[in-house]
């Protein structure tokens, strides 16, 4: 018999038995929506890491006086008299050559004020090449012009956060904003960065962002520091291979440059490439655990087909030995009932791949998971639910195979 | 007799099971001839082995020893995938319970064989259609089997026994499940396909079926006891 025959006599079989059909599909549905699912949120997750790395650069490390174990709420030097300064950050680029740009950098956190409404926003001192360091740009609007980098001019760029916040719909470029009684006129709207990575709270929209000199003179400026003192120095490296090369050199570096001995760890330098290592990993453990999940699943679907296939041959016995008195060789019934799982757990795969796009879809929705569909995912969905139909229905198609045809005719 | 005409023959046909620890003989040194065209009623008690022949003849069970032809064909020798072969091509079956394919039409019961005979799907349904016809079910076609009575469910086996064109007809009881009345419609049909030729095979255990045979071949204890030719017996 041809495929299309043994299709045409597998359909007949399953129509007549819609229920129990339908019942063995579900376990194989369900069994491949789990790992579609599973994929899906994984390659969404994967995807997100791979888009924050890009948005953030994975060639950008962060400069700090202090070390990284005393370096608290409090920014600065804390447990160390060393000071970041402009000449520092100068220095790093001029004397490491794998550096590409070091942007000087003071932070912040203040009320703005527009009209009646106000709004709490990180303060960031910066000059534009920060913005490169970090990949951020601005969607509407400028960059601070050089000449207002250097006479420390009262303008800004602002988050979209804050801009929603203060101005709503409204207009927003060249409008007038208050910080703690200095007016600044917004230039340009930041690109939306969407929360800090591994964060749900830390709103990276939600800032304000002045020249570096602005700042100093008129907000951020402290007491008893130097008069080019910086927060921290964001750098972008040329080659992302030289990051463990270059931290070294710029804590060497400023070491030297504040007098500082060698094995004093005064400044410190944290990696962005760590943290997205870090949390690979734990989306790596993750992962086993979903595909053991999605696993056991299918394997459950496919002992269920394998069951119902067995009771199937065993209360069609008579029909086998019919079937075999008018000529079916052994080799016939064997491929009617292969034929049969295999149609039943394709069936349940292509209703697992609609069940799976259901449920990541709103799963996206609900709970905010990023999601990604591959297609060649839902392809091998499909070839894996005929093997699991081969490999389980086998056993019970080769049983019905063997059957005596007088014994099976026999049969009540 | 010209070996021609010669539809089964058996030589020294046996078979032994081995039930509980003891061999039971359930054929033993069976030899006998049929022609194109017979017509033959085989009688005997339950276990005299009259099952176990249909069986061979029917090649649905092999012979530990002995030879059979059917239709001048060895095929006692073949292998199980030939035998299929056999039974698709000169064999048609009537039970006694129908065996009809349940929630499948009349049409589709009766092109079964035609399946697994390679035969294309265009044809299957007209020669389906013939052989319903040459039963009376014309106009059953499309019926389930839950639909028919079971005269007209024997019939639609009947069709199907005769869409392949065989060489014999092997019946079993085939009005061991129906009434007296739709038993002898039945063996009617039987009689009008005989007169055209085909040769039939019947197990019964009915005397007054049996008659609508001319010969009654009598088991005993796997071996025949004797063959009768009811034609004489109906003549004197």
């Amino acid at each position: 018999m041809d495929v299309l025959e043994l299709l045409r006599v597998a359909w007949g079989s399953i129509r007549v038995n819609k229920m129990r059909s339908f019942l063995t599909i579900l376990g194989i549905m369900i069994g491949v929506a789990c790992v579609i699912t599973m994929m899906t949120v994984t390659a969404g997750a994967q995807y997100d890491i791979e888009r924050q790395m890009r948005e953030m650069g994975s060639n950008l490390m962060a400069v700090y006086a202090g070390s990284w174990r005393s370096r608290g709420g409090v920014s600065g030097a804390a447990g160390s008299n060393a000071v970041l300064t402009e000449d520092d950050a100068a220095a790093m680029k001029r004397e490491i050559p794998e550096i590409a740009a070091a942007a000087p950098t003071m932070r912040g956190y203040a009320q703005v004020v527009v009209g009646n409404r106000n709004w709490n926003s990180s303060i960031y001192g910066i000059d534009n090449e920060l913005l490169e360091v970090r990949n951020w740009g601005v969607t509407e609007g400028r960059l601070f012009e050089p000449s207002e980098l250097s006479r420390g001019a009262r303008v800004a760029l602002i988050g979209t956060t804050t801009a929603t916040e203060l101005f709503g719909e409204g207009q927003i470029l060249g409008q007038p904003i208050r910080v703690q009684n200095v007016q600044f006129t917004v230039v340009g709207l930041l690109a939306s960065k969407g929360m800090a990575p591994g964060s749900t709270s830390f709103d990276q929209d939600s800032v304000l962002m002045i020249p570096l000199k602005t700042a100093r003179t008129r907000l951020l400026g402290r007491q008893g520091v130097g008069g080019d003192a910086v927060d921290n120095v964001y750098v972008s490296v040329e080659n992302e291979e030289d990051m463990t090369y270059v931290e070294e050199e710029i804590k060497k570096l400023l070491n030297t440059r504040h007098r500082i001995k060698p094995d004093r760890d005064a400044f410190s330098v944290s990696n962005m490439s760590e943290w997205i290592e870090q949390r690979l990993e734990q989306q790596n453990t993750f992962n086993s655990l979903l595909s053991i999940i999605a696993a056991v699943s299918l394997l459950v679907g496919g002992i269920g087909i394998m069951n119902i296939m067995l009771v199937s041959v065993t209360e069609r016995t008579r029909e086998i030995g019919l079937r075999m008195a008018v000529g079916a060789r052994n080799t016939d019934i064997m491929q009617q009932f292969l034929v049969e799982a295999i149609a039943l757990c394709i069936a349940g795969g292509i209703l697992g791949i609609g069940l799976a796009v259901a449920v990541s879809t709103s799963a996206s929705v609900a709970v905010g998971w990023p999601i990604y569909f591959q297609w060649w995912v839902l392809v091998m969905a499909v070839v894996f639910s005929g093997v699991i139909g081969i490999f389980f229905g086998f056993y019970p198609a080769r049983s019905a195979a063997n059957k005596d045809p007088i014994e099976a005719l026999r049969t009540e | 007799m010209d070996v021609s005409d010669s539809i089964i023959r058996c030589e020294n046909l046996s078979k032994t099971y081995v039930l509980g620890g003891e061999e039971v003989h359930a054929l033993a040194d069976v030899s006998i001839g049929l022609n194109r065209g017979d017509y033959a009623a085989v009688m005997g008690p339950s276990g005299s082995g009259k099952s176990t022949f249909m069986n061979i003849v029917g090649c649905l069970d092999t012979p530990d020893s002995g030879q059979l032809w059917i239709d001048n064909e060895e095929v006692s020798e073949l292998s199980k995938n030939d035998l299929a072969g056999v039974r698709n091509k000169q064999i048609g079956f009537v039970f006694q319970q129908f065996n009809l394919l349940g929630r499948t039409s009349a049409m589709d019961n009766v092109a079964l064989p035609l399946l697994y005979g390679g035969v294309t799907r265009h044809e299957r349904r007209d020669r389906a259609q013939e052989a319903l016809m040459r039963v009376g079910l014309k106009d059953r076609m499309d019926h389930h089997p839950t639909q028919l009575s079971g005269g007209q469910q024997q019939r639609v086996a009947i069709a199907r026994a005769l869409v392949n064109e065989p060489a014999i007809l092997l019946a079993d009881e085939p009005t061991g499940a129906l009434d007296q009345h739709t038993g002898e419609e039945i063996m009617e049909i039987f009689d009008e396909l005989n007169d055209a030729g085909l040769t039939i095979l019947l197990v019964t255990h009915e005397y007054n079926i049996a008659t609508h045979a001319q010969q009654m071949i009598r088991f005993l204890d796997g071996e025949i006891t004797g063959v009768e030719n009811l034609e004489e017996i109906k003549a004197a």
